[in-house]
């Protein structure tokens, strides 16, 4: 059948506007802040075949751009072998093991078989980061772990709901594994909630223009989005584009981890070689396969964010190189990084590798962390324990027509910072600067954006302070002769005296008490082009906003300031010089 | 108090491209209109050019209400007065970190320029807790310097914004009082006064907002009462706020960031007043112009103000304001094929300049316009008379642009346009209905703007909306609001507390201080009013839940069981979802105190010496319009000429000044008393 490109435009709105509805009632309906503030969650559909992404919401966390195809295809398999029971109308299954298509354990994925008539059609499936799964540390985020049972429960696919009812047997399971399971019952209706949604509404758009069009549609957009794909490949000049990025450590073993990518054009297709990256790691820093993957899909969209997320835009892009590497790492390797931390630096490593190709259109390096601060402790006053997070940005790249972005969020991520006031309201500290990190900014033609420089206080009872962040060792990486950006710096103030993390970026469970203090600072961007050739007046201007003194104008640029304005003699004979 | 009860009344509203006017005579039915040029430099001007439009004479006019685009322009264009800002120390960077995000989700560019610059923003030791007490007191000398340093560097206004100032404003207060020793002006804004939530970078930006328009709008207003003056004019000019109500032009420039986005305000007020009128309470209304479409969700007559408002990225302003939302596509949104081949209209737009072909200025790419104008939907005549493009030269573009690559001719392409920039609009209205908790098919369509009453009968059916409501004077919708607005004071409290909580009688307490407070500002307003009407709400959720569902309340002395059993079935009805074993609690109780104003008889809005006895003596002619199914022939009716009551079925056009509308075939329009369009909208034929 052949479908008259128009009806093919509006029935792709139309899967879209699905998705992005199924979106939307999860994250309205959800209780835990990071699926509902934070938007930590994605809904989609997938082929009934294969688990091949079919439309994905465009509200969703960039980080499961892809993944969820891979854990909807390993459930197929695994209904195929007869090792999970087969699927009925109104089942919805369950799963978060990291191996079987998944990201970190905290990601819980949904899936929901959707029939016409006696026939499977499709999937539905959703995943949202649960505040908690069990495991040694509340969150989920040990930086020490050795093991996968160290971060949390770990679930195979399951049905949680049969033919339309949720099965209490299993759900007391997860609950009894769980901190504050209470109130996961709200998040579990949400998920499931939105699926059913998803299901009416696609229904709909079915009976409207007939299952033989939405089908042979499908077909022909993922056809269309391979081919959309491949014109986008085919602005990248042939040829070889290689990259290294690192990780400073896995959280254990003190020693970095290097992404080592080459990326190839070959006629419509890009393939990215891994070969040669550090070996699986001891500590959480690993990334599994569905994460390392759909960290290459989501960099790609972000230097192409018109390619609809779908199978066939991934298409013309091949992965190798993964095996044997911490990128495609096997049970019980601990995972609790992948999302959060490797994924950036698969990203930034894509980045570093295609500016080269396309320097109009990519970007130096962002901060590329999450910067995971956990405080945890008692509170005397309000006679309760707390679990404090302080996830932070940086700075971004200079890129081609602009400076980066100050305090950016993280690559994978959309959400909001809390405000300082609602974090003093809610826990024991006390902020003494929320600042501009001065000077942090990779030079450059066009320079990167600042990081963030925090510092707060326990106020009263005692506390434990972790810390999962990264580029603590490497600055996020200049690009065309830009200079990096400065690196991520955690001290905590111990009884008045200085201390610095061994891993420099990642530690666990410091003790703290009334007084004590940290102070991080997130990373600046990576600097794009010669700083050299920036010109002196934008130079001047940072420096009479305090963001660069007159010493780095001189040192980074070549720009020689008196007075607050450019010497243009001394300046010139600097930067020749 | 004088009565004015029954005086002339005159709304004029500052569009981006026209300024248009309304004039009212109560007592003797008479109506005047204008519609004139907007003069982008002094806004002042295109007002008076259009009360000389309008033959208005200024000694005769009971009450002036005004709706200014003076501080939305300002705003949006960065064309702000220098201001500077003094804060806690360690915390000046707030408003250029803002809340970590980026501009979009996919692509790592873009970037924001924060509203007061770095060197204008000084820091001074002092800092409360979040429980409002002095941790470090306020260093009084630095404030002075800090004052002293910002005058030097030439700056007009002044923000004092402080740490956790809404749990406890000594400090800003102290603050303001040392400043209103040394600054030479009264433009001092304290961020508390302002607002009084948590969330320091939002506060801050709005306070910083508030005092980079207080001058702009302060002079506008001044040069605006004085030519006023001169023209004899002796009574109070009304200005519209963002949330559709009206404060004298007196006060506004006090709280001026209140005045930002009041354009659309008070298009959704008088939509619904209209409704009200037309006995249709449930709208979505639907303004489509050149450049966007904007989009608000009516219930039960009350427009929706939000507090909570982006208008544009890192530009939070968060005082009560109308929510409207922009959807995208306007007639000036740009077709294309995209790299994958297909059909694709929007974001990118031709705006008002150069617009679209057939607007003959000079725009060579087609747009959603061109496509109505191929299809018959828009007047080739008229197009014709400009001179300037043909409607060849359309055709030509879409031949080149559209149909060649799409293989296909150049009316399917037009209709394929018409059909995608329908479903994208449906989508994002669906999806502004949706993330407010309703659904589409329990509203009517109230189609204003340009461009709306074309499209409103097919994205009415594909919404599954039963009905259409084009008002009388589609084009000056947004003046009509100025005349028919109430006046209007907003009030939300925090209250964070379970249901099972509250203590009795709590709740109705708080109720009953907002009604006062809200009495005591309309008492200081010289406006007559006929009542004061209360709107009571509270926002909810679940325990341990972060978004918030609005409860509507019919009275302010609920039980925690009614309010326990309103939430689960609001929350029912938005998610299929009961969750008996979690606690509900209240997180805001709100009141709106309404200064009601006499009722209007919108059907003086048609002069009904213009009517026509029959249909067929309204019509002009017919023309041949392309729709779905085929070519029809489609009569073609003047507006001002339709009998009072009358019964049209579609396919029919009907036109008017300021806006053409479309029936389609299925659909049949009727008229109402007060001068309406009604459209039943049926399944297609």
């Amino acid at each position: 059948m052949t479908i008259d490109p128009i009806t093919l435009s509006v029935i792709q709105a139309g899967l879209q506007q699905v998705c992005d509805e199924m979106d939307l009632a999860f994250s309205r309906a959800a209780f835990s802040p990071v699926i509902a503030e934070a938007n930590d969650r994605s809904d989609g559909i997938y082929a009934a075949e294969d688990g091949a992404l079919i439309a994905q919401g465009a509200g969703g966390l960039p980080v499961f751009v892809g993944t969820m195809q891979y854990s909807t295809a390993t459930l197929i398999g695994m209904i195929g072998e007869g090792r999970v029971g087969a699927p009925e109308p109104g089942d919805i299954y369950i799963v978060n093991d990291p191996y079987l298509g998944g990201t970190h354990l905290m990601d819980v994925r949904f899936a929901r078989p959707f029939y016409r008539g006696d026939r499977l059609f499709c999937w539905l499936s959703n995943t949202g980061h649960w505040p908690d799964t069990g495991g040694a540390v509340p969150g989920g985020f040990s930086a020490s772990a050795t093991a996968v049972e160290q971060e949390g429960l770990r679930l195979p696919p399951v049905k949680l709901f049969k033919r339309g009812r949720m099965d209490d047997e299993i759900y007391s399971i997860i609950y009894s594994n769980i901190r504050v399971a209470d109130q996961r019952i709200g998040d579990v209706r949400a998920q499931a909630a939105a699926l059913d949604l998803g299901a009416e509404r696609l229904g709909a758009l079915m009976d409207r223009y007939g299952d033989d069009v939405v089908e042979a549609a499908i077909a022909e957009l993922r056809e269309r989005a391979a081919q959309q794909m491949r014109r986008f490949i085919q602005e990248i000049p042939g040829g070889e584009y290689g990259s290294v990025a690192w990780i400073d450590s896995d959280g254990v073993v003190d020693a970095p981890l290097a992404i080592r990518l080459k990326v190839t054009r070959e006629a419509e297709r890009l393939v990215f070689d891994f070969t040669g990256s550090a070996p699986p790691c001891l500590g959480p820093m690993n990334s599994v396969r569905a994460t390392t993957l759909s960290s290459v899909y989501l960099a790609m969209r972000h230097i192409f964010p018109d390619v609809p997320i779908s199978a066939g835009a991934f298409e013309p892009l091949e992965v190798t190189g993964i095996e044997g590497t911490f990128l495609d790492a096997q049970y019980p390797r601990p995972v609790s990084g992948c999302a959060a931390e490797v994924s950036q630096r698969i990203a930034e490593a894509v980045f570093a590798a295609l500016v080269q190709a396309l320097p109009d259109r990519v970007t130096a390096a962002p901060a590329g962390t999450s910067g995971n601060f956990a405080l945890g402790g008692h509170d005397p006053a309000k006679g309760r324990d707390f679990v404090m997070y302080q996830l932070s940005g940086g700075g971004y790249g200079g890129w081609a027509d602009g400076d980066g972005l100050s305090n950016g969020c993280s690559t994978i991520g959309i959400s909001k910072a809390p405000p300082v006031e609602i974090m003093e309201q809610a826990y024991p500290v006390l902020y003494h600067r929320y600042a501009l990190r001065e000077g942090s900014g990779g030079a450059g033609r066009m320079r990167g954006g600042f990081g963030l420089d925090y510092e707060l206080e326990l106020r009263r009872g005692q506390a434990k302070a972790s810390f999962v962040m990264d580029h603590g060792r490497f600055g996020p990486q200049g690009a065309l002769g830009g200079g990096d950006g400065a690196p991520n710096e955690v001290t905590v103030w111990r009884g008045g005296m200085p201390y610095t993390p061994v891993h420099l970026s990642k530690e666990q469970d410091i003790p703290l008490g009334p007084g004590d203090r940290v102070r991080v600072k997130t990373p600046g961007g990576g600097g794009y082009g010669d700083p050299m050739q920036r010109d002196p007046g934008l130079v001047a201007e940072d420096v009479r906003l305090g963001r660069y003194s007159v010493d780095e104008a001189e040192r980074l640029f070549g720009v020689v300031i008196e007075e607050g304005a450019v010497d243009d003699v001394a300046t010139t004979q600097r930067r020749l010089g | 108090m004088t009565d004015r009860q029954n005086g002339t009344i005159v709304g004029i509203d500052v569009g981006g491209t026209f300024t248009d006017l309304v004039q009212l005579d109560p007592a003797s039915g008479k109506v005047r209109l204008a519609k004139v040029p907007t003069t982008v430099e002094n806004q002042a001007f295109g007002v008076m050019n259009a009360l000389d439009a309008a033959e208005a004479e200024l000694a005769a006019i009971d009450l002036i209400v005004h709706g200014t685009t003076t501080t939305t322009n300002a705003v949006l264009e960065r064309k702000l007065s220098r201001t500077g800002l003094i804060t806690t120390q360690g915390f000046r960077d707030v408003l250029e970190l803002g809340r970590r995000t980026r501009p979009h989700a996919y692509g790592m560019t873009g970037n924001f320029t924060p509203i007061i610059p770095r060197d204008l923003r000084i820091e001074v030791p002092e800092r409360v807790d979040a429980a409002g007490d002095v941790v470090v007191p306020l260093d009084e000398d630095a404030v002075r310097a800090a004052a002293e340093r910002l005058l030097a560097e030439g700056c007009e206004a002044v923000v004092v914004h402080f740490l956790h100032a809404y749990a406890n404003p000594g400090h800003e207060l102290r603050a303001g009082e040392i400043l209103a020793e040394v600054w030479p002006n009264d433009h001092i804004t304290l961020g508390h006064a302002i607002l009084q939530e948590s969330r320091e970078y939002e506060r801050g930006v709005t306070a910083a907002v508030n005092a980079s328009v207080q001058p702009i709008l302060d002079r506008y207003l001044k040069r605006l009462t004085d030519s006023l003056s001169e023209g004899g004019y002796d009574r109070d000019v009304l200005v519209m706020n963002g949330n559709g109500g009206m404060v004298s032009a007196r006060l506004v420039a006090r709280e001026a960031a209140k005045t930002v986005m009041s354009g659309p305000a008070s298009g959704v007020m008088a939509a619904a007043y209209t409704g009200r009128q037309a006995g249709l309470v449930n709208l979505i209304t639907y303004d489509m112009g050149g450049t966007s479409t904007d989009v608000a969700l009516i219930r039960g007559a009350e427009p929706p103000v939000s507090h909570e408002i982006e208008i544009e990225y890192a530009m939070p302003i968060h005082v009560p304001m109308v929510d409207v939302r922009t959807v995208g596509a306007g007639g000036g949104s740009i077709a294309k094929v995209n790299a994958a081949g297909l059909l694709d209209v929007g974001p990118e737009s031709a705006g008002a300049d150069p617009g679209p072909i057939c607007y003959g200025r000079g725009g060579t790419r087609p747009t959603i316009s061109d496509a109505n104008l191929i299809l018959g939907r828009l007047d080739a005549a008229r197009l014709a008379k400009t001179g300037a493009v043909s409607a060849g030269d359309v055709a030509q573009a879409f031949a080149r642009d559209l149909a060649e690559p799409l293989g296909l001719d150049v009316t399917e392409a037009a209709l394929a346009v018409i059909r995608m920039a329908n479903t994208k609009m449906a989508g994002a209205i669906r999806m502004v209905s949706l993330s407010l908790g309703a659904d589409p098919r329990d509203f009517a369509l109230f189609a204003f703007g340009g461009a709306g009453p074309l499209h409103a009968c097919a994205l009415a059916r594909e919404l599954g909306v039963p009905r259409v409501l084009v008002p009388a004077r589609p084009g000056i919708t947004n003046a009509l609001g100025c005349v028919v607005a109430d006046l209007r004071h907003d009030f939300v409290q925090t209250v964070n507390r379970p249901v099972h909580a509250l203590e009795k009688g709590a709740l109705a307490g708080v109720f009953a201080e907002q009604a006062a407070a809200g009495k005591a500002m309309l008492d200081r307003e010289r406006v007559a009013m006929t009542g004061v009407r209360h709107v009571y709400s509270v926002d909810m959720q679940f325990v341990g839940q972060t978004h918030l569902l609005r409860v509507p309340l019919e009275r302010p002395d609920v039980t925690p069981e009614e309010l326990q059993a309103l939430f689960e079935d609001v929350y029912y009805a938005r998610f299929k979802v009961r969750l008996p074993e979690i606690r509900a609690q209240v997180v805001t109780a709100n009141c709106s105190v309404v200064g009601e104003r006499a009722p209007l008889d919108l059907s003086v809005l048609v002069d009904p010496a213009g009517r026509k006895a029959t249909l067929e003596e309204a019509q002009t002619g017919a023309r041949r319009v392309r729709f779905e199914d085929g070519w029809l022939e489609t009569p073609v009716y003047w507006r001002d000429h339709l009998p009072l009551e009358f019964r049209l079925e579609g396919p029919a056009i009907v036109a008017q000044m300021d806006t053409t509308v479309l029936i389609e075939p299925g659909c049949v329009a009727t008229g109402d008393a007060h001068g309406n369009i009604l459209i039943a909208v049926g399944e297609v034929p």
